[in-house]
């Protein structure tokens, strides 16, 4: 058996593995469940308002945004677990196997979008339960397939550079204001064209606002697309900004992730250790 | 224990700085295939720093250093499946359980098999042979500490590597653990195929285990020969200790033997419980390392 074939085949079982844990214990399984059923538990307190004059309801709208955002989270767990990863020595444990970084990192893909699409049933059983008025069609899936694909591609690479910028658990903590921020403005909870122009500019610079777009273009009835801008589901823009952010991604977590595995031993993992434990 | 004349480890002139402070300053010294090295040295004087330069974890300064016949700053996967790495301290992949992980870590290996050596190391018997066997379906981290430690020095055996480091492997072993960890390695070693360097602070352990043993202090080795040999080095005091008339009596003496002559030729009868106690490694790795800093004192 080749090498490539061996990274490939452990990565595949090392995500796996990490899959199986994480829906096998307590703490790990209420996450799992916390964020979805919060967000549900949103539908059914909104599924009645309507949204201004245009007839639509408000949980219709914000189901398939939901869904777009929660797939998005996968960037904040990605950046969450590496750091982590760092901090008790995982990461220089997979330096110090051969081909141990990149079965890493096919692991840790396979197991954070993985447990994604676990939360994302787990919101979206529920949730389609409470809200009427989608239209889900044999062309729904396939849209909703590739907004995600796409979108996880944007996100998760990018996920990994943040992962490996940001050493601390603390900053970790402050990596996720920002994040807070962008999906604010990016028409999750209340449609984006109630927003000022400038702010909705600036929501359609991140990836967020598009990963929405595409679950609600996927889910929702075609008049539904009057409310959005230009009156489009803009297809082939989501398609060109996520894709814009996976290349990105993609050329910049690979040189940001050999840079930092450079710098990885048992001493910088003692350090940061000690470091850690001095602020408990 | 079947000692090639194949150079496994060759390191030249290593320095290595933190900052402004020079931590190696010319560590020199090699090990062929089949050896043990045990490296002493006191806390701080950059046993930890030596080993991980030479896994190739960080960048040294200057030097020659080709481990395996590589630099480690260049090795590629082939070169690292060969190493077996025990750090200092591991605490990691702690959702993970014991055999689950080393079935796991096994398979890395599997491509770097060879008609000499054939990896990875079956887990269930890794797990016997470090005695894990009641652990092996515990998660990593509800480990005893000792127990930990077990599994790293497995973790470090599980591609049966060619080059193992263990550094401080036994620190928190009890005595019946260390007694079989020093079964383990030697049976690792045993195969030929295994060289071993190992930083410990037991000196009992360097001396058991160890067929050649190196001082690492103030950045440099200062000795590196046998147990045996660096006793000669220094000369070694036995201590006489003897009982005359309900007293106790205790001797230091270059020449044990010819003290315990005169002392029968004197007392005749009235001697009891003669003991001689040979110069210890222990002893004789104290007044190195006096040695040693008496004489960086004097060149200040
Ligand atoms: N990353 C680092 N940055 C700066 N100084 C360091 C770093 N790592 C080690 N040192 C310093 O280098 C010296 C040697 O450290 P090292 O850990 O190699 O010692 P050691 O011989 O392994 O000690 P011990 O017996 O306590 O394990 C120490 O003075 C230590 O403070
Ligand atoms: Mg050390």
């Amino acid at each position: 058996m080749n090498p490539a074939t061996t990274v490939l085949r452990t990565g595949w079982t090392r995500g796996r593995i990490e899959l199986r844990q994480s829906f096998t214990n307590g703490a790990d399984l209420f996450s799992h469940f916390l964020w979805p059923g919060l967000m549900a538990a949103t539908m059914f307190f909104i599924r009645d308002l309507p949204f201004g004059s245009s007839g639509l309801l408000l949980g219709m709208l914000a189901l398939p945004s939901i869904l777009g955002m929660n797939a998005a989270t996968g960037m904040i767990s990605m950046s969450q677990q590496l750091t982590a990863d760092r901090e008790d020595g995982t990461l220089l444990r997979a330096k110090a196997t051969p081909h141990g970084m990149p079965a890493y990192l096919i692991g840790k893909v396979i197991s954070v979008s993985g447990g994604l699409l676990a939360d994302l049933v787990i919101f979206l059983v529920p949730a389609m339960l409470i809200v009427e008025g989608l239209r889900i069609g044999p062309g729904s899936w396939p849209t909703l397939a590739w907004t995600l694909a796409l979108g996880l591609v944007a996100t998760l690479p990018l996920g990994a550079v943040l992962g490996s910028a940001f050493t601390s658990a603390r900053a970790q903590g402050l990596i996720q204001l920002p994040f807070l921020a962008v999906i604010g403005i990016s028409g999750i909870f209340y449609p984006i064209t109630a927003l000022p122009e400038w702010l909705q500019w600036i929501a359609q610079a991140f990836p967020i606002y598009w990963m929405g777009l595409g679950m609600r273009s996927a889910l929702l009835p075609d008049p539904a697309a009057a409310i959005e801008i230009g009156q489009s589901w803009r297809h082939l823009e989501t398609v060109g900004v996520l894709a814009a952010w996976a290349v990105l991604g993609l050329l910049l977590a690979p040189v940001v992730l050999r840079r930092m595995a450079r710098g990885e031993s048992g001493s910088t993992v003692t350090a940061r250790r000690e470091r850690a434990l001095q602020r408990v | 224990m079947t000692t090639s004349d194949k150079v496994v480890l060759d390191v030249g002139g290593l320095r290595m700085r933190y900052g402004s402070v020079d931590v190696l300053h010319d560590v020199t010294f090699h090990a062929r295939h089949g050896e043990v090295l045990a490296l002493l040295g006191p806390n701080g004087a950059g046993k930890t720093t030596t080993i991980e330069i030479l896994e190739g974890f960080r960048t040294r300064s200057q030097g020659q250093v080709k481990v395996l016949g590589t630099d480690p700053a260049h090795g590629d996967e082939r070169w690292r499946a060969r190493l077996g790495v025990v750090l200092q301290s591991w605490r990691d992949h702690g959702k993970w359980r014991v055999r689950e992980f080393l079935a796991h870590l096994g398979t890395y290996y599997a491509p770097y098999t060879t008609p000499r050596i054939k990896r990875p190391w079956h887990p269930d018997e890794l797990i016997e042979a470090v005695g894990l066997t009641e652990q092996a379906g515990k998660k990593l981290r509800t480990l005893s500490g000792g127990q930990r430690r077990r599994l790293d020095v497995a973790i470090g055996l599980v591609g049966r590597p060619e080059l193992l480091f263990l550094d401080e492997p036994t620190a928190s072993f009890d005595p019946q653990a260390r007694h079989e960890f020093h079964d383990l390695v030697r049976r690792v070693v045993g195969t030929g195929e295994t060289t071993v360097l190992l930083t410990t602070h037991d000196l009992d352990e360097a001396e058991k285990l160890a067929d050649r043993i190196l001082v690492l202090n103030g950045g440099r080795i200062i000795a590196d020969g046998t147990a045996g040999e660096l006793a000669q080095r220094i000369v070694g005091e036995d201590e006489v200790r003897w009982l005359r008339g309900g007293q106790r009596f205790t001797e230091r003496t270059t020449d044990s033997t010819g003290l315990a002559r005169d002392l029968f030729a004197r007392y005749g009868d009235d001697l009891h419980e003669l003991e001689v106690h040979r110069a210890s490694l222990e002893q004789t790795y104290l007044s190195l390392v006096r040695q040693a800093e008496s004489a960086q004192e004097a060149t200040r």
